[in-house]
């Protein structure tokens, strides 16, 4: 209790809950694993190897789902000869959590070439995950050759244009987002106008309390634009949610998690089941990063996420496949 | 004047070709494969090489991705002068430019990625 004190805010200038300190302690565990819960306006920071005791409020939660993210079905170079070994890895780990998920996020890249057979295999090997219910938003992999009409086939059902669309669970306001339609040259992802128009009204009258989770397949914020890491119009976006007190950003794309806390707003990138990237600008291009074998599992991974209503509190974990 | 030269060519390669002659197609076949070694793009850690390629009119560029994940080719203009289905590692698209002029491409799946081919 006593460690837990230590990260009390002591410094709230902006009266959203973050101090320096804190956004800090958060930024130096991005990438390795890192659980941040935010608690009656003061954030609280555990690293992966100092988690709530299984069993507490926190570790429990109220409402708790898992994302997985890029499992590029039908990937077969040496990154990773064996994408669907990985993913039957990553329901394995999903089936083993402590408390069970009652759904997925599936923030796209669900296959390498938008091939029928590689969304049936991922379909194939998702059923056998306890959580029965998948929402899906497409990578840009998923609407190749087609402009995505496979995808909203399979998919989409219910939702609006290119497959974006909404729903609540237990007093958390789900939206789902496209951003891979539509890329224009030398640009980064794009929401577009009617995409934008729509998450405007959609969000108009909800309570200022209601916590927002929002899930998209390329960052909604600028992680590294050479690498065409980021969307254009994100800030639009945000700037619709800037509203609400708890408003938790998923994301996958550049296979390797990474967080960052800006005012109410947390973003979070998901690791790959499939295979890693390079840090940004560490490598001569964002392609897959072949690492030893043996170390492959401790690259790939999937993310928990528990909310604890009343407590203001959406607490994000994420856990390798090793 | 460039223009006349390959048209004559085509069409002697045609005229052999009808009459049979082994050894004038042979030849043909020869400087057309050196002619296509200037036009290349390849495509390589998510960049195209050349990212100018100059070309002659009625040229024909053949694109191959050599990276481990796919790519397209795109043409920027809003007509989308050409544009090639997904390209998977070493596959390759082909286009043939008959009007002067500069193209500029892109990958629509990482718009990052861009270059131009000069038609002259």
């Amino acid at each position: 209790m006593s460690e837990k004190k230590k990260d009390e805010l002591l410094h709230d200038h902006n009266h959203d809950g973050v101090d320096r300190r804190g956004f800090l302690k958060c930024m130096a565990w991005a990438g390795t694993g890192a659980f941040c819960v935010m608690k009656g306006g003061v954030l609280n920071s555990y690293s992966l190897s100092r988690l709530p005791e299984p069993g507490s409020k926190e570790a429990m939660g109220e409402l708790s789902f898992v994302q997985i993210s890029d499992s590029h079905m039908g990937f077969n170079k040496p990154a990773n000869p064996d994408v669907a070994g990985t993913l039957k890895a990553a329901v394995d780990k999903i089936n083993g959590l402590s408390a069970a998920p009652e759904f997925m996020l599936h923030t796209g890249d669900i296959s390498h070439l938008s091939k029928p057979e590689e969304f049936d295999t991922v379909d194939q090997i998702l059923k056998s995950a306890t959580p029965k219910n998948v929402f899906y938003v497409p990578g840009e992999h998923d609407v190749l050759n087609d402009d995505g009409k496979q995808f909203l086939e399979r998919y989409g059902k219910g939702s609006k244009g290119a497959g974006w669309y909404s729903f609540d669970k237990k007093g958390v306001h789900f939206v789902g987002l496209v951003n891979v339609m539509n890329l224009k040259a030398g640009g980064l992802g794009t929401l577009g106008h009617e995409q934008l128009e729509w998450l405007e009204d959609d969000v108009k009258h909800l309570k200022h309390s209601t916590p927002i989770v929002v899930f998209a397949h390329i960052p909604l914020w600028s992680v590294y634009p050479e690498w065409g890491w980021g969307t254009e119009d994100s800030a639009q976006a945000l700037a619709y949610l800037k509203k609400f007190g708890s408003v938790t950003v998923l994301n996958g794309h550049i296979h390797q998690t990474m967080q960052k806390v800006e005012g109410n707003v947390t973003f979070h990138t998901a690791a790959s089941t499939a295979f890693p990237q390079p840090q940004p600008g560490k490598a001569d291009s964002p392609g897959p990063m072949k690492v030893p074998t043996e170390q492959l599992r401790s690259v790939l991974g999937i993310t928990d996420v528990n909310y604890v209503q009343g407590q203001h509190a959406l607490a994000v974990v994420d856990s390798s496949l090793a | 004047m460039r223009r006349s030269v390959s048209i004559a060519g085509l069409a002697a390669a045609l005229v052999l070709g009808t009459l049979g002659l082994g050894t004038g197609q042979k030849s043909y076949v020869a400087s057309a494969q050196e002619k296509t070694s200037t036009m290349e793009v390849k495509i390589d850690n998510f960049s195209f090489g050349p990212v100018t390629l100059t070309v002659p009119v009625g040229a024909t560029v053949t694109w191959t991705n050599r990276d481990d994940i796919p790519h397209t080719v795109v043409s920027t203009d809003d007509a989308k002068t050409f544009k090639s289905k997904v390209l998977d590692t070493d596959e390759k698209f082909s286009f043939t430019f008959s009007k002067a002029g500069t193209y500029p491409y892109f990958c629509s799946i990482h718009p990052k990625m861009t270059a131009k081919v000069i038609v002259q």
